[in-house]
């Protein structure tokens, strides 16, 4: 589904990903894992295809599409989703709105009529409860004033609605309470299907307990220095990133 | 110079001796500004004598005022004797014959606005005859106005129809030597609307120039009242969101609102004057008076606005807070792009007891544009328990706009409740990749954003007008980003 090349990209002039590759297959899910710094947001950024960020070699690759020629709306409607690690606030524009724009635009690029707005209640209550969320949170700004854990389920709760192929969480676990961390996987799980790929960004075991991951890799400078399955996650965190990046430099 | 002057005279007199009405309505005056122009004016409009006396003792005022120079906006000086006062309406041989002849640009806003088809010929300003027949619509519109008592007409209309109630109403609002342009205007103005609501009258439709029989050439020196008689209510809509283009830089209407006792005035503006082009070239000046009077007790003036238009706008609706218990709110949009250039605000004068006043003010600035708001809050010694509360945002879309906030208090009364909040926020590139990242196109975004921050004022326009208003940003603020 997803074949990133030898890719090298840059921020502000200085080389972040530096000849990375990566693999992902429909129906698997892969976590990737790394120091602070290691480069995890700007893959994630680069995939989404942020202007910030210069591709100076190598190739991504989507479903046989050249990703790097499309603009973010373009790829989003072919169905990749990013889950911000930061999701910004938007105030004045009420999250049902943007939900139900992102919805339209994907329905539009498909050839489907827009939704109806008592479908579109329903689906969004819907997808709310099974998040724990409170439906009272559609009428609210985007993220405006919520919580670090509300704006994450804010996250799940538009890829949810979305039903994307390829969804790349960056770091939706950080700063959740176990409550959060279990809607959180719940909305994963929902969406694990033969015919989509997830990525999770991840510092923790954690999340991986309720997600089980197909594959596991370990990001260093810019490069995916190890690559396992599950187990490697709990080695990782038996050990510290200090021993991958003795491996890898060893 | 003298025998100029002497042969306008004669002209002028010459004319009037044969009779005017049907001869010279077709021809303009001469550019250049004295008693003459203002005689000749008069004598077209057929006006009664009042009306030139009235004109007259207004320019003899505006002789030794100056321009306002302390506006936040720059522009180079007018040759007020470089402009024609009298500008006849285009004859239908110089007008497009049919859609084919307009501007395909024109066309394509006006797509983009929704304007339905029959409206799009008459504001492209297509002889009237060779597409359809508005009389039929005017004439039960006029019909139900008049089973109700309520008089809408062109101004000079009122002035030959209903003398008594210009003479009692009009300058009682915006006096003569109010300032520089309503005294200019209230020498000069060409046309405008007028409107009485008698007592206890809810006027049974929102009034919209969109019907005026005459709205055709209102030209540039425009007046309007209104006056709502004791316990009556009106909503009034003025102008609208196509396009307006216009050989006549400088704008200097006068609008005037009294609200009798209980009565209730909303008055509800979408203008969309030509800005100029995108490096600034050819826009309009727009320098408007307008003010409501609560003149009664418990009455009400609201003023609504969303403003894209103007290279360089400048006006204040205000409400003057006379009655006792009376209530007066300014909703306002104002977009500036590229190089335009808008000093906007309010005034809210309380003067009677319990007097409210409510100023909720969104500027959103992209490009290079410049805009200022400019708010008076005047509480008199008597206001016993007079409250205001304004709200003052901005938003800004790039990096070289800006805006600018002077709010000014002036208060007389110890009791009185005044509240000011003021906010800038920007539209930045994370919110908008966070928007496309959701599938939805920069545009779109920008809209999103953009009608989100102004939701509070839209929500006091009617609502068709409110849906075109929304389609009237986005398109004034197409490729502002990017
Ligand atoms: N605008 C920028 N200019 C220069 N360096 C940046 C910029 N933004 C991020 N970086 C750097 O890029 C590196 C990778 O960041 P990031 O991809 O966010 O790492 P991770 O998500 O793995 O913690 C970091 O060293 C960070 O400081
Ligand atoms: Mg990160």
């Amino acid at each position: 589904m997803l074949q990133i090349k030898d890719i090298h990209a840059t921020i502000g002039g200085s080389e972040i990903l530096r000849g990375l590759s990566l693999d992902v297959a429909a129906g698997e899910v892969h976590a990737i894992m790394g120091p602070n710094g290691s480069g995890k947001s700007t893959l994630a950024q680069v995939v989404a295809g942020h202007s910030d960020y210069e591709v100076t070699a190598g190739s991504v690759t989507y479903r046989d599409i050249d990703l790097l020629d499309l603009e973010p709306e373009e790829r989003a409607r072919e169905g990749i989703f990013l889950g911000f690690q930061y999701p910004v606030e938007i105030p004045g524009v009420n999250n049902a709105v943007l939900l139900r724009s992102a919805l339209n635009a994907k329905r539009k690029h498909q050839g489907l009529d827009e939704i109806d707005a008592f479908e579109f209640l329903k689906l969004a209550k819907e997808k709310m409860a099974m998040l724990g969320m409170d439906p009272k949170f559609l009428n609210r700004g985007v993220n405006e004033g919520f919580s670090g854990g509300e704006k994450k389920r804010n996250e799940i709760l538009q890829m949810a609605m979305l039903e994307p192929s390829l969804a790349i969480l960056d770091e939706t676990d950080s700063g959740l309470d176990i409550d959060a961390l279990r809607a959180v996987a719940e909305g994963v799980n929902a969406l694990r299907s033969p015919d989509r790929a997830i990525v999770l960004v991840t510092h923790y075991q954690r999340l991986l307990d309720y997600v089980e991951p197909d594959h596991v890799h370990v990001l260093s400078e810019g490069r995916i220095v190890r690559s396992g399955d599950k187990t490697l996650a709990l080695e990782l965190e038996d050990k510290g990133y200090d021993w991958v990046r003795e491996a890898a430099n060893g | 110079m003298a025998t100029e002057q002497e042969n306008l005279e004669q002209l002028v007199n010459r004319r009037y001796e044969h009779g005017f009405v049907t001869d010279i309505a077709t021809e303009s005056l001469p550019p250049g500004l004295d008693e003459g122009v203002i005689r000749a004016i008069s004598a077209r409009k057929n006006e009664p004598e009042f009306m030139l006396e009235w004109r007259l003792r207004a320019y003899r005022q505006w002789l030794d005022m100056k321009e306002p120079e302390w506006a936040h906006v720059h522009y180079p000086p007018i040759d007020f004797q470089d402009i024609s006062y009298f500008a006849a309406p285009k004859s239908d041989e110089d007008r497009p014959k049919s859609l084919d002849e307009v501007d395909p640009k024109l066309l394509e806003t006006y797509d983009k606005l929704g304007i339905p088809l029959h409206e799009r010929a008459r504001l492209a300003g297509v002889a009237v005859d060779a597409v359809f027949d508005s009389v039929s619509v005017a004439t039960t519109f006029k019909e139900k106005l008049s089973e109700a008592g309520v008089i809408f007409c062109s101004f000079s209309e009122a002035v030959r129809e209903h003398p008594e109630l210009v003479r009692k109403y009009l300058g009682s609002v915006v006096p003569q030597r109010d300032n520089f342009y309503a005294a200019l205007n209230s020498a000069v103005f060409s046309d405008g609307s007028f409107v009485y609501v008698p007592k206890g009258v809810r006027c049974p439709m929102e009034l919209s120039t969109y019907f005026r029989i005459n709205a055709a050439n209102t030209g540039q020196f425009e007046r309007t009242l209104i006056v709502a008689d004791e316990g009556s209510y009106v909503s009034y809509l003025e102008g609208c969101t196509a396009p307006m283009r216009d050989e006549n830089q400088l704008h200097a209407a006068v609008v005037e609102l009294v609200a009798l006792g209980d009565a209730e005035i909303k008055y509800s503006t979408v203008q969309n004057w030509y800005p100029g082009d995108e490096e600034g070239k050819g826009g309009i000046y727009n320098f408007v008076t307008k003010r409501g009077d609560c003149r009664g007790a418990n009455s009400k003036i609201s003023w609504t606005q969303v403003e894209t238009g103007s290279a360089i706008t400048w006006k204040y609706p205000s409400c003057i807070l006379r009655g006792d218990n009376s209530v007066g709110e300014f909703y306002s949009v104002a977009v500036t792009n590229n190089y335009q250039q808008a000093d906007t605000g309010t005034k809210m004068i309380h003067i009677g007891k319990n007097t409210s006043s409510t100023i909720v003010s969104k500027g959103i600035s992209a490009g290079r544009a410049q805009q200022a708001y400019r708010g008076l809050v005047r509480v008199m010694p008597q206001a016993q328990g007079a409250r205001n509360h304004t709200q003052c945002d901005s938003l800004l879309i790039g990096k070289e706009c800006g805006a600018h906030t002077f709010p000014y208090m002036e208060i007389k009364n110890p009791g009185a409740k005044v509240e000011h909040e003021a906010t800038t926020s920007k539209i930045s590139a994370n919110q908008l990749f966070y928007c496309r990242q959701r599938g939805i196109s920069e545009e779109d975004a920008v809209n999103l954003i953009v009608n989100g921050f102004c939701k509070e004022v839209f929500k006091e326009l009617p609502m068709e007008f409110a849906v075109e208003a929304q389609a009237l940003l986005s398109v004034s603020l197409e490729g502002a980003v990017g």
